[in-house]
């Protein structure tokens, strides 16, 4: 029970990471190609500034999770993808320093050498991230002890590459309408035009992996049918998809942005119900079972006295999380933000 | 040792030292900037407000330069040291995990809105953010030290199938060797943002500019590099000798060159530790002293290097000078800081040029010193990765190679270097700009 609680408190808050830093590392993706004067990079800069941080705790928060719930999980996929993973964090360096210190030295050339970070960094990221998911729905090859070796370029294998492309595309169109929602102006018409446009690229690559997954990982439609109410994750991501057009085209930003959060939540949370209660497939042909819930899970204490802690935590982070939110709620323009004094 | 064995230590050394230069500031600024948040609000004087303003500039940069840095850190647990994960994590995860929904959330939501919204928010929800962010940087140390004290001083565990597994949080959390440690770690910290802050203020002196913000800064890093160098010594670093002579005598043997077991040790101020010939050269010794720092007994019976096995003993040199360069630096600390305390109290510090530049040039240190105190205890605690459980041969991952290790550690040394003149140069032209009127997040 506790480690079923446990999977869906991993797949939540790895979700949540998507969505909150999913809008942030789009805006990167975009950054070069919508937001073109320097005040408009100032601004989709500025819009993202104060809660990017903020955003990818989750993703600390989420490591942290798996450590002290499935440290046989955490050990073996950490050390399974050793160089995709350095890459992540040098990337996520990268990043991080080039939101920083962009503003922080008046000359043009400063701030397009860190745009240029910032922008690559997170179409490395998005990529990254996709092709993760990608390799963990296709399985990977274990051996008896759930270790496994997973070269670079295994990694790079055609279904986790389209989940990479799918991943920045769909980013992508998060970032637009998060853009949408907060500019005015020039940049606002971009950000919208944008939002529709990556979302019929969104669409088409969703199809394509779908049908891919069917045949890279066959189990997958097992718990669907073991379980019919699950069908409604993913008529979730359908209902969001269909939602996307709808409020674009009445200029409607917040219901835009609240539907491609919610079809990233439809895609990923469709993604971990056909995985329950795998954590870490096996590739067929591999010498062990998967990783799951029980076969790489820690002691019941540790777990039991973890998930109060994550609930009494999360309750405390909700309530000023949405206070914060909410400081920064509105539009967002070139003076806001980050500014020299 | 193996190939990968080194290489992924000097990782974890690498990465980890760079790492602490950053929140070992942060840490102590914090509480810094919170006490000039207060005293802008209580004495309605904006000085202070501008003050805090500039401080918090610094700690921006500073902070994200932790945060990136940091990420790394725990990434490495399961990417290097998988054995490690594998064995502790249900045991090490829990304080890491707490840190991450208990800390981090706070400080990195709360920065923000203390960066960016003092004219959005009401000026004591301002000031709210002030404190949630110390209060953050602070929590998320005593998380670091309690999973780093486990590793020195396992508590609350049993091992089923060959894995520890936790059996009371509460033992964890009151560790006795997190408690000691802990004020020990935080007063380090405190140190270096005092003497950080009073650097700069020396700086503005001597080259008479932003004086009036000058002055604040002396003032109030003087006073609490004063405080907290004493604290630093006693009680602090005192409960935490006695700590480790209790829980590792052996990591306090190797701290004082002390190769035979005797009654009466005496303390080596000074002294080359000759592992060949199993002695201390040329030493310079207080008679009796250690056995009383120990066991408050001038007679008391301290265990020498030679009592343990080889395989049990830490590299002796590297524990033995990093724990000397901590001490001689505390002390030099209290002395600088008691001398400039004085003239402060005289009213003429300002006027001291001599003394300023001492401040200004101070400012190193207390970072060497920090660095030479974690060398101590995670040096000290070798062979041993979780203190007479696992042995860090015994750690690491058995799907990573050497060279994927030297390859990566290459790689954060290239960036590290490139992000580290950065941030200097960054923080140069913070201090060059000195405390503006501005209120950032114009309207």
């Amino acid at each position: 029970m506790v480690n079923t609680l446990w999977f869906l408190v991993l797949a939540g808050m790895l979700t949540t990471y998507a969505v909150l830093d999913g809008f942030d590392l789009g805006v990167g993706v975009l950054h070069l190609l919508i937001a073109r004067t320097p005040e408009d990079r100032a601004t989709a800069i500025g819009a993202i500034g104060p809660v990017w941080n903020g955003n990818e705790v989750w993703l600390i928060a989420a490591g942290g999770s798996m450590v002290v719930a499935f440290p046989h999980l955490y050990a073996a996929a950490f050390s399974g993808f050793y160089l995709a993973l350095m890459l992540v964090l040098w990337l996520l360096v990268l990043r991080g320093i080039g939101i920083e210190f962009r503003h922080q030295v008046d000359n043009l050339l400063w701030r397009e050498a860190w745009d240029v970070t910032f922008s690559l960094s997170s179409v490395l990221l998005a990529v990254l991230f996709g092709a993760a998911v990608g390799n963990v729905l296709r399985g990977v090859p274990l051996d008896f002890e759930g270790n496994f070796q997973g070269s670079f370029v295994l990694l790079l294998n055609p279904f986790a590459l389209l989940c990479g492309v799918l991943s920045v595309v769909t980013l992508a169109m998060h970032g637009a309408s998060y853009l949408a929602l907060k500019t005015t102006g020039a940049l606002q018409t971009r950000a919208r035009r944008a939002t529709v446009v990556l979302w019929a690229g969104t669409l088409a690559l969703l199809v394509l992996v779908a049908a891919s997954s069917f045949v890279v990982q066959p189990q997958f439609t097992a718990n669907f049918s073991r379980w019919p109410f699950l069908v409604l994750v993913p008529l979730l991501g359908l209902a969001a998809a269909g939602a996307i057009p709808f409020f674009a085209r009445r200029e409607r930003d917040g219901m835009t942005f609240v539907s491609t959060g919610a079809l990233i939540v439809g895609v990923l949370g469709s993604a971990a119900a056909g995985l329950y209660p795998r954590l870490l497939p096996a590739l067929p042909g591999s010498s062990s079972a998967a990783l799951d819930i029980h076969n790489s899970a820690s002691g019941h204490y540790s777990m039991k006295v973890a998930l109060v802690m994550y609930l009494v935590g999360i309750a405390i982070v909700l309530g000023y999380l949405v206070k914060v939110y909410w400081v920064w709620r509105g539009k967002v323009t070139s003076e806001h933000g980050y500014r020299l004094p | 040792m193996n190939d990968a064995l080194i290489a992924d230590r000097w990782q974890f050394g690498f990465t980890i030292m760079f790492h602490y230069l950053f929140p070992v500031l942060t840490m102590g600024l914090g509480v810094l900037i919170a006490t000039l948040k207060t005293l802008h609000l209580r004495r309605k004087d904006d000085r202070y407000g501008q003050l805090a303003r500039f401080w918090a500039r610094i700690f921006a940069i500073t902070f994200a330069m932790g945060v990136v840095t940091g990420i790394p850190m725990e990434f490495q647990f399961g990417t290097n040291w998988a054995r490690f994960s594998h064995f502790a994590g249900g045991v090490v995860g829990q304080t890491l995990f707490m840190e991450g929904v208990f800390a981090f959330f706070a400080e990195s939501s709360f920065l923000g809105l203390f960066l960016l919204g003092e004219k959005r928010v009401p000026s004591l929800v301002h000031w709210f953010s002030a404190v949630m962010v110390a209060a953050g940087a602070i929590l998320s140390g005593f998380f670091i030290v309690a999973t780093d004290a486990w590793m020195q001083h396992p508590v609350g565990y049993e091992i089923v199938d060959g894995r520890a597994q936790l059996t009371s949080l509460w033992a964890l959390l009151t560790n006795p060797y997190a408690l000691s440690q802990y004020p020990h770690v935080i007063s380090g910290s405190m140190v270096t943002a005092s003497m950080v802050m009073a650097a700069v203020g020396a700086y503005y002196l001597l080259s008479r500019k932003y004086e009036e913000a000058g002055r604040d800064c002396l003032r109030v890093g003087v006073i609490s590099g004063l405080v907290f160098s004493l604290a630093s010594l006693f009680p602090t670093g005192a409960m935490n000798g006695e700590n480790v002579t209790r829980y590792q005598p052996v990591k306090m043997a190797a701290m004082e060159g002390l190769f035979r077991t005797q009654e009466g040790a005496p303390m080596a101020i000074i002294g080359m530790p000759d592992t060949e010939r199993r002695d201390l050269m040329d030493p310079i010794l207080v008679p009796r002293m250690l056995s009383y720092l120990a066991y408050g007994d001038f007679r008391a019976r301290v265990v020498g290097l030679d009592d343990y096995p080889r395989d049990q003993q830490p590299p002796v040199e590297l524990v033995y000078y990093s724990y000397h360069i901590m001490l001689g630096l505390g002390t030099i600390f209290i002395a600088v800081m008691s001398l400039s305390a004085f003239l402060l109290w005289r009213g003429t510090l300002f006027r001291s040029r001599w003394m300023l530049w001492v401040l200004m040039l101070a400012m190193p240190f207390p970072y060497i010193a920090n660095q030479a105190g974690w060398i101590v205890a995670e040096v000290g605690r070798q062979p041993w990765v979780v203190w007479g459980l696992q042995r860090t041969e015994d750690a690491t991952s058995t799907n990573v190679t050497g060279g994927m290790t030297w390859f990566t550690l290459l790689g954060f040394m290239g960036l590290y270097a490139l992000i580290g003149l950065l941030y200097l140069f960054v923080a140069a032209r913070i201090v060059e700009a000195g405390p503006g009127d501005a209120v950032r997040n114009g309207s």
